[in-house]
Parts: C-alpha cells; sequence; structure tokens
C-alpha cells in the first residue's frame, strides 16, 4: 500500500468511528418537539440546575429533597411513566414528556417550568432520555388515537356511567368519584409506595392534563407505574367518550357534562341504579 | 385447588421437554435427567388465611379459605414453587410456539408461577364474574397494566428478556403471583412435595439453579452422563417473616 493511500484509508477509518460514536447517542437522545430539536449536552446544565434537587443527579429520584415529597419525584433510570400518549407498557412520545414538563403535575411538588423556554424544556426532556438505555436504539413511540369527541348528550352520560359500574371503576374511585372505593386504602405503585386513586370532588385537573381528550387518553392508555390500568382492550373509542362524559358530571365545576346532568338529574333521580356492589351488571 | 393443578401443570411442562427432546437428531447420545427436591431448613413463614369478603363473587367460589401462596411447604419441609432451571450449558433451541396460559380464577392467580421461555406467547385469561387489572411489576422488561373485565377476550403478551415478575392485582390486594421468563427449555417448578426433575438433557456439564420467590436464588454444577439420572437438592434458608 503506498503512504498515500494509507493515509487516505487512516482518515476514513477514523471517520467511520466517528460517525458511528457519534450516531448512537444522538438517536437515543435527540428530541423534536413541535419543530424544536433537543440537545442532551444543552439539557444536562438546566437538569443540574432546576432538576437534580428532587429526582438525582443520576435520574434515580434520589435527589436531596426526594425523602421530603409525596408523592415521590419520577424515577428516570425506570423509565416508567404516567402520563402517556401511548399504549401500556411503551415509552412516551417527546412530545409527551415536553407537556409534563411545561404542564407540572397538579397536587404534586413539581410545578410548571413555564419560566423556562421551550428550547430549554425540548433540551431537558433530550436529557432525561439518556439516564434509561430503554431509548436507545427503541423505535418512535406512536401515540394511540384518539377519534372526533361524540356529543356529550345525557344519553351519552348515562351510557358512560353504566362503563363506570361495568368496569369496576368505583373499587378504587368510589361510587362517587370520592378516591374511596373498597380497594383505594390498599393501593401502592410499583415501587411500594402508598398511592391514592384520583377523587374527582376536588377540581377538573387531572395530574396528565384537563381536557376531554386528556382525560380519554389517561383511561385508554393508563398511568404506567400506578394501579390504574389501560382499558383501550375494553372500550370501543365512542364507549370511551360516554365514560369521558360521565367522569365529568363528578367534578365539582359547571362543565357542560354536569350542567346536563344536574338539569337531568331534576326530574329523573329516582329512575338511577346505584353505582358499587348494590349496582350489579348494568 | 393449586395443589391439584401444579403436578399437572409439572407434567405438562416434562411432556414439552420430553417432545423436544425427541425432535434432535438420532445421532445424539441419549438424553439423562436431574431430579431432586427442594426442603428449608429454618422456620418459614404460616401461610395465611386470605380475606375475600370484600369480593363476593369469587369468595363464593372457595369453600375452605384459601391461604397466601408467597411460601408454600409441605412435608418433609418440602417447598413448593420453586423454578428449578438449567442456567448455564444447555443449548436453548427454537422457542416453543405452544402459549403459556395464565388464569385469574376465585381471585388467585392459577398457576401461581409461570414459567416462559423468552419470547414465547402468554394468554392471560379472566376467569371471574369481576374484573382484574393484570400488572406485571416488571423492571428489566416493560412494566404494562392492563384491565380486563369479565367475558373480555384473552391479554396476549410476551417478553424479551429473562426476568422473574411479581404479578399482582390492584384491584384484589392478595392476588399475587409471578410469571419466570427463562432462556431454556430445561425447567421444572417444585410439587407440594418438594420434588422436581428436568428429563431430555443430553450429557454434559450444567449450572442449575432454583429459584423462589420468598428464599432466593441457590445453584449447582452437575454433570449428566449418558441416560445418566444426576440428583440434586436444593436446601433454603428460611425465616419466619
Amino acid at each position: 500500500m503506498r503512504p498515500q493511500t494509507r493515509w487516505i484509508s487512516l482518515v476514513s477509518a477514523c471517520g467511520a468511528v466517528l460517525l458511528l460514536g457519534g450516531m448512537r447517542p444522538a438517536a437515543a437522545q435527540d428530541t423534536h418537539v413541535a419543530g424544536l430539536t433537543g440537545h442532551a449536552a444543552a439539557g444536562k446544565p438546566l437538569y443540574v440546575r432546576y432538576c437534580a434537587g428532587c429526582h438525582g443527579d443520576d435520574g434515580d429520584a434520589q435527589g436531596e429533597n426526594a425523602q421530603w415529597i409525596e408523592p415521590k419525584p419520577r424515577d428516570f433510570t425506570a423509565a416508567t411513566f404516567k402520563c402517556r400518549s401511548t399504549p401500556s407498557g411503551m415509552l412516551p412520545t417527546d412530545q409527551d414528556l415536553y407537556n409534563a414538563v411545561e404542564r407540572g403535575f397538579v397536587t404534586t411538588n413539581m410545578p410548571p417550568w413555564i419560566a423556562l423556554t421551550p428550547q430549554n424544556r425540548v433540551d431537558l426532556v433530550s436529557y432525561i432520555k439518556t439516564f434509561s438505555p430503554r431509548w436507545a436504539g427503541a423505535p418512535a413511540p406512536q401515540p394511540i388515537a384518539i377519534p372526533a369527541e361524540t356529543p356529550a348528550t345525557i344519553e351519552s352520560i348515562l351510557r358512560g356511567r353504566e362503563q363506570f359500574q361495568r368496569l369496576e371503576c368505583w373499587k378504587c374511585h368510589g361510587p362517587a368519584g370520592h378516591g374511596d372505593g373498597p380497594s383505594a386504602s390498599t393501593l401502592t405503585d410499583s415501587k411500594d409506595n402508598p398511592i391514592r386513586p384520583y377523587n374527582f370532588s376536588t377540581g377538573s385537573r387531572f395530574k396528565c392534563g384537563s381536557t376531554n381528550a386528556d382525560l380519554y387518553r389517561i383511561f385508554m392508555t393508563g398511568l404506567d407505574g400506578t394501579p390504574m390500568p389501560s382499558f383501550i382492550d375494553n372500550l370501543q373509542p365512542n364507549e370511551a367518550w360516554d365514560l369521558v362524559h360521565f367522569l365529568r358530571t363528578m367534578q365539582p365545576v359547571a362543565s357542560p357534562e354536569r350542567l346536563t346532568w344536574q338539569a337531568w338529574l331534576q326530574t329523573h333521580r329516582g329512575e338511577l341504579k346505584p353505582i358499587g356492589p348494590e349496582g350489579g351488571t348494568q | 385447588m393449586n395443589r391439584f393443578l401444579t403436578p399437572t401443570i409439572g407434567a405438562l411442562a416434562l411432556v414439552g421437554v420430553a417432545t423436544a427432546a425427541s425432535d434432535a437428531p438420532a445421532a445424539r447420545p441419549a438424553a439423562g435427567t436431574i431430579s431432586g427436591t427442594v426442603t428449608y431448613t429454618g422456620t418459614p413463614p404460616k401461610m395465611r388465611p386470605i380475606d375475600m369478603s370484600k369480593e363476593p363473587s369469587c369468595a363464593s367460589q372457595h369453600t375452605t379459605p384459601v391461604m397466601t401462596e408467597n411460601v408454600v411447604t409441605g412435608p418433609g419441609n418440602s417447598v413448593q414453587y420453586a423454578v428449578v432451571y438449567i442456567s448455564a450449558g444447555d443449548q436453548p433451541g427454537p422457542t416453543p410456539t405452544e402459549v403459556v396460559r395464565y388464569d385469574q380464577k376465585g381471585c388467585q392467580y392459577v398457576p401461581h408461577v409461570a414459567v416462559m421461555r423468552t419470547g414465547q406467547g402468554l394468554e392471560i385469561y379472566n376467569d371471574d364474574k369481576t374484573s382484574h387489572n393484570i400488572h406485571p411489576l416488571a423492571k428489566v422488561n416493560a412494566e404494562w397494566n392492563k384491565s380486563q373485565p369479565p367475558g373480555t377476550p384473552p391479554i396476549h403478551a410476551s417478553y424479551d428478556k429473562p426476568e422473574f415478575i411479581a404479578v399482582k392485582c390492584n384491584v384484589h390486594p392478595w392476588m399475587h403471583g409471578y410469571f419466570a421468563v427463562l432462556t431454556t427449555s430445561h425447567y421444572a417448578v417444585s410439587g407440594n412435595d418438594g420434588k422436581f426433575s428436568l428429563a431430555g438433557l443430553p450429557p454434559g456439564k450444567y449450572t442449575i439453579t432454583a429459584w423462589h420467590e420468598r428464599f432466593g436464588t441457590q445453584s449447582a454444577e452437575v454433570t449428566v452422563s449418558d441416560n445418566g439420572t444426576a440428583t440434586q437438592n436444593f436446601v433454603f434458608k428460611a425465616l419466619p417473616y
């Protein structure tokens, strides 16, 4: 081999190594949300400054504040996330993680990080994804389809109420949605920490959003790492919308569903079958 | 109920192993067997009766109280539901095409421990008149949690990586079982007498491992000769809590 050829092959070999070495983490960590591209390297200093106090330097939820916090901060090394648009057991989408950083989690110590720029947030999402090997080489997670919402009629609400009984939502969430069902006191998350089922009488927001589509997504995909399972295998889209409409009636806000429900109750209260063990199969 | 089912399942597993062995080329040396007994020393936790009164549709299926299955012992200090398997030295062979069945029946998991190969199909049935949520607490594999109301079709699943996965139902907190995902086709679950048998092993040196959800793991080196029968017993040290 002539010296010149050897030099060229050495350079191309170096290039290939650089390319290979650079590509794998890039594929795992680069994040794309709404036209922005996140970079883990840019996210790291932000993480250390704003997140590590609770989530830990290593993303293992062992930050110095974690012991005082209930519910516990997310452990990014497990890569199990409550708020996902993807089926149970799947990784969340970049958009799901971005939304979580932006929205924060109501009733927890996680605030909405609206003081950070969108670029900051997407960089943080990139960095969070470096803590678990599950992201490396994984195909982009696909969100579930959410068809157009059906009209929130009283018939839809009543059918939703039947689903609430059939699917035994009341076993944890209670017959009136107060989070006081017979299994409520026994619930633990996947790390054996006690966890409460959602109490619908506390407001109109959920940890994973506040719109009807968010509510649809919550019970269809389940909240991984918690006792809340996914129901997508057991509910047709129109049945799921019925359930959304009924769940809204249990929240103490003047939603269209609640107003429709209360107007109907004025004259029909006596026609309702009970929810709970006496309700049987409706 | 489980006591009757487990030997059946054990027998089925053995049939599977025997079938796999008969598929091998005739020129290969005759297969040997490793068998033994799993026992304990010390004081194991007591099996406790489960109160199912909160779920009448399940409570009515049982005439005698159902006992917890974390530690099930039998006569002569035997340990049931230990998974005994070849952890090194064998050829894994192709993934079995038969599907492992896991039932939720009378608010219990049947069998208590379901053993499967990586990539093997698993079907989970709800035979009860109540909703269950099936929540395998995987750490290495992906953790999922799905509801299964009565009368709905079985849930299909499989696991890519070897792992012992605790299974729970959050609605019925006493429900507790395990998935044992292995990379070998040579395994057995000890019966109530603590006995196990791994048949169809070509002659060679193997590492055999016994795993129990409460007592942990033990391994031993065993050499199997042509048509040979080797014995390997396991003794776990039991604490009452």
